[in-house]
């Protein structure tokens, strides 16, 4: 008996470390990155909630090319840095054969060249700044892009809000909200607005003091801000403790519950421009909402309804080249035309979809949807 | 001119240079008696921070919010960044007191580091920043063409007194005596019977203690915390200190305010340049007055 355990022992081990490294079925391997910890975690909770979502919805209904879907997830702290180290690890270390991901364009315009290089599809969930997809032609996008949202921005604060004069905030040392600024800048003065201050501040910082004491004293009819929600709400606060009474307006990077939480009442009143509302009547985003609502026992933001749409994206990319080879699904994407959640998927030359956007408003604490505007 | 200096940026100069005064005087104690630059001394004021919070939302049921509750989170703030500062200073610093001074000047560095990513891994810190409760209501007064909170008094009010109670403590009691001799000499301090690591312990409470009350009202202030919040304040906080004379208490405080001040200034004047040139006419300073504003004539090395 003694003997028999000594050979059976080893050999059980020997068996299972060979069927861990290649036994079990073919399985199809699909990258997914996102922001889990750092200044923007809860956008990379709802994206890793939002990409296994849908990675669960196709494995029950038979995964992709015959196999089943696996999914390695990994993530990028919202640190350029540390976004092309996860990068090139689900190339090299677990082998996927398209990437999902991330969401903060910083960190997606250091992924990307690591991608194309690969030649690995990527599609960025949430990065709308337009220089991500500029890096090559295996870069895809499941969002609009600054200059549409930047214009959409402006047009809503110069017609709907009536503001003649704004005044813009935005972190210097972040590819994002300085593109997204200079975006609203531009459309709101061709609007026939003026920009009467236009302030940066340094990544990190909690004191907005000195900026906000300026653009108050401007007497601007509307604040511009394009940063992350977590200093949006220190923003927030300290306009209105200089007496900032007017609406403040912003782009997608508000979208978070973190932002009520930490801005209370001074962010009462104030609006953003973002990808979908979950109170819209389309039935797919009906259905997404009710699904998702049953998984996680929460609302999806629109992080986690475009990380769900981008993976769709990506996956019906595969089915159509019928192949797990990246030259093939790259084709593939650039010629989507599928219904998602956030919209109609249809890419132009520059490999960005074309679709609508909406407002919302902060009203009692809660994302009131307030209206839809098409490009 | 008046756009860029005004009552209201005055303010605002104030109050940022009293969080970085209260960071800069535990820093500059830290220094004149032990000659450690302790680059773990913005994260102590960190781990305040996190108490401050935490005692918050575990007495806000008990004692409401308020002048009580105020004071008790304040003396937990206080305690827990002391006890972090002596404990990094026994089981860190103390091995390499007589040890040349480059290796304790990395420890502290290690210190810093550590403290820092061992508070985003802590499940119930994590590194993701969250926000900070209203410990006492904030109110806001108009005084001229001023917007000022209850928080500017506050802040100001309490470096102050700290400020004044230091420079009592280490000119007129028999510690503070004690202090001064180990900054001089140890070994003629040891020989004279002083207890030469009690002092340096004492040191290390009081700068912590210090660090936690900056870090309680940092919170308040600006209330965002995470795990790395104490880098950027640590580092300002001891250029504060260098510019006013490292060693030197009431140097640290006008260093701190000469800080915020100027890198107010500099903001309104210029928000993309903003705090380089800030950094710019701290360079300046020290070209003409190596030694700080207040520093006295040493032949240390930093």
């Amino acid at each position: 008996m003694k003997r028999f355990a000594s050979i059976m022992v080893p050999a059980v081990i020997v068996g299972g470390i060979f069927l861990s490294c290649s036994g079990g079925p073919p399985v199809f391997k699909l990258g997914g990155v996102g922001p889990v910890t750092g200044e923007a975690a809860t956008f990379g909770a709802s994206t890793k909630q939002g990409i296994e979502m849908a990675v669960a919805e196709w494995n029950v209904q038979g995964g992709v090319l015959g196999k089943q879907i696996r999914l390695a997830f990994a993530d990028d702290k919202g640190d350029p840095a540390e976004g092309a180290t996860v990068y090139t690890k689900l190339i090299q270390q677990d082998g996927v054969s398209a990437i999902v991901g991330t969401v903060m364009s910083k960190v997606s315009l250091a992924g990307a060249p690591i991608c194309q290089s690969y030649k690995i599809p990527m599609i960025s969930t949430a990065s709308t700044n337009p220089k991500v997809t500029d890096v090559g032609d295996y870069i895809f996008r499941a969002c609009f892009i600054d200059p549409f949202q930047g214009t959409v921005g402006a047009a809503f604060s110069y017609s709907d809000l009536q503001a003649k004069t704004a005044a813009v905030i935005f972190d210097v040392g972040n590819d994002y909200p300085k593109g997204l600024a200079e975006f609203f800048r531009t459309k709101f003065t061709e609007l026939g607005g003026s920009v009467v201050a236009f302030e940066g501040h340094a990544t990190g910082t909690t004191d907005f003091k000195a900026q906000l004491t300026k653009m108050v004293r401007a007497e601007p009819d509307v604040i511009y801000c394009s940063d992350y929600y977590n200093d949006v709400a220190l923003i927030a606060r300290q306009a209105r403790e200089l007496g900032f009474k007017g609406p403040m307006v912003g782009g997608d990077g508000w979208d978070s519950p973190e932002l009520t939480k930490i801005g209370g009442a001074a962010v009462e009143g104030t609006f953003f421009t973002n990808h979908y509302s979950k109170d819209d009547i389309r039935p797919i985003v009906k259905d997404f909402v009710a699904k998702f609502k049953a998984k996680y026992n929460a609302d999806p933001d629109a992080l986690a309804a475009l990380a769900y749409d981008a993976t769709y994206i990506m996956l019906n990319a595969v089915k159509t080249a019928g192949t797990a080879d990246g030259a093939a699904i790259k084709n593939a994407l650039a010629s989507t035309d599928l219904e998602v959640v956030s919209g109609r998927v249809k890419f132009d030359a520059n490999r960005n979809p074309v679709k609508s956007a909406v407002i919302i408003e902060i009203k009692g604490g809660e994302q009131v949807y307030r209206t839809t505007v098409y490009p | 001119m008046d756009s860029v200096i005004n009552a209201q940026q005055i303010v605002n100069g104030l109050q940022l240079g009293s969080i970085y005064a209260l960071i800069a005087l535990g820093y500059t104690m830290v220094y004149g008696i032990v000659r450690l630059i302790n680059f773990a001394h913005g994260d102590f004021y960190m781990v305040g921070a996190f108490a401050a919070y935490g005692a918050f939302y575990l007495f806000n049921a008990y004692l409401g919010s308020g002048g009580v509750l105020a004071f008790v989170v304040l003396i937990l703030a206080m305690a827990a960044s002391a006890a972090i500062a002596q404990l990094a200073n026994r089981l860190a610093y103390k091995p390499l007191r007589y040890k040349p001074r480059l290796s304790s000047l990395v420890t502290a560095i290690g210190v810093s580091m550590f403290l820092e990513y061992l508070f985003s891994a802590l499940p119930v810190i994590g590194p993701n920043p969250r926000g900070f409760p209203e410990i006492i209501p904030k109110r806001m007064f108009t005084v001229g063409s001023a917007e000022i909170s209850n928080y500017v008094v506050i802040d100001i009010t309490v470096a102050a007194v700290l400020m004044v109670g230091l420079t009592l403590l280490i000119r007129r009691t028999a510690l503070g005596k004690a202090m001064r001799a180990v900054s001089q000499d140890k070994d003629a301090a040891r020989l004279m019977g002083i207890d030469v690591e009690k002092i340096i312990s004492a040191t290390f409470l009081i700068g912590g203690a210090f660090a936690g009350a900056a870090g309680l009202l940092a919170g308040m202030t600006y209330p965002r915390i995470q795990p790395y919040m104490g880098i950027l304040p640590g580092i300002k906080a001891f250029i504060a200190a260098v510019l006013g004379g490292i060693g030197n208490i009431p140097g640290a405080v006008l260093g701190a305010y000469i800080m915020g001040l100027a890198e107010t200034f500099a903001t309104s004047y210029n928000s993309l340049l903003g705090e380089g040139i800030a950094f710019v006419i701290l360079i300046l300073v020290l070209l003409v007055r190596p030694t700080g504003l207040l520093g006295e004539k040493t032949a240390d090395k930093i």
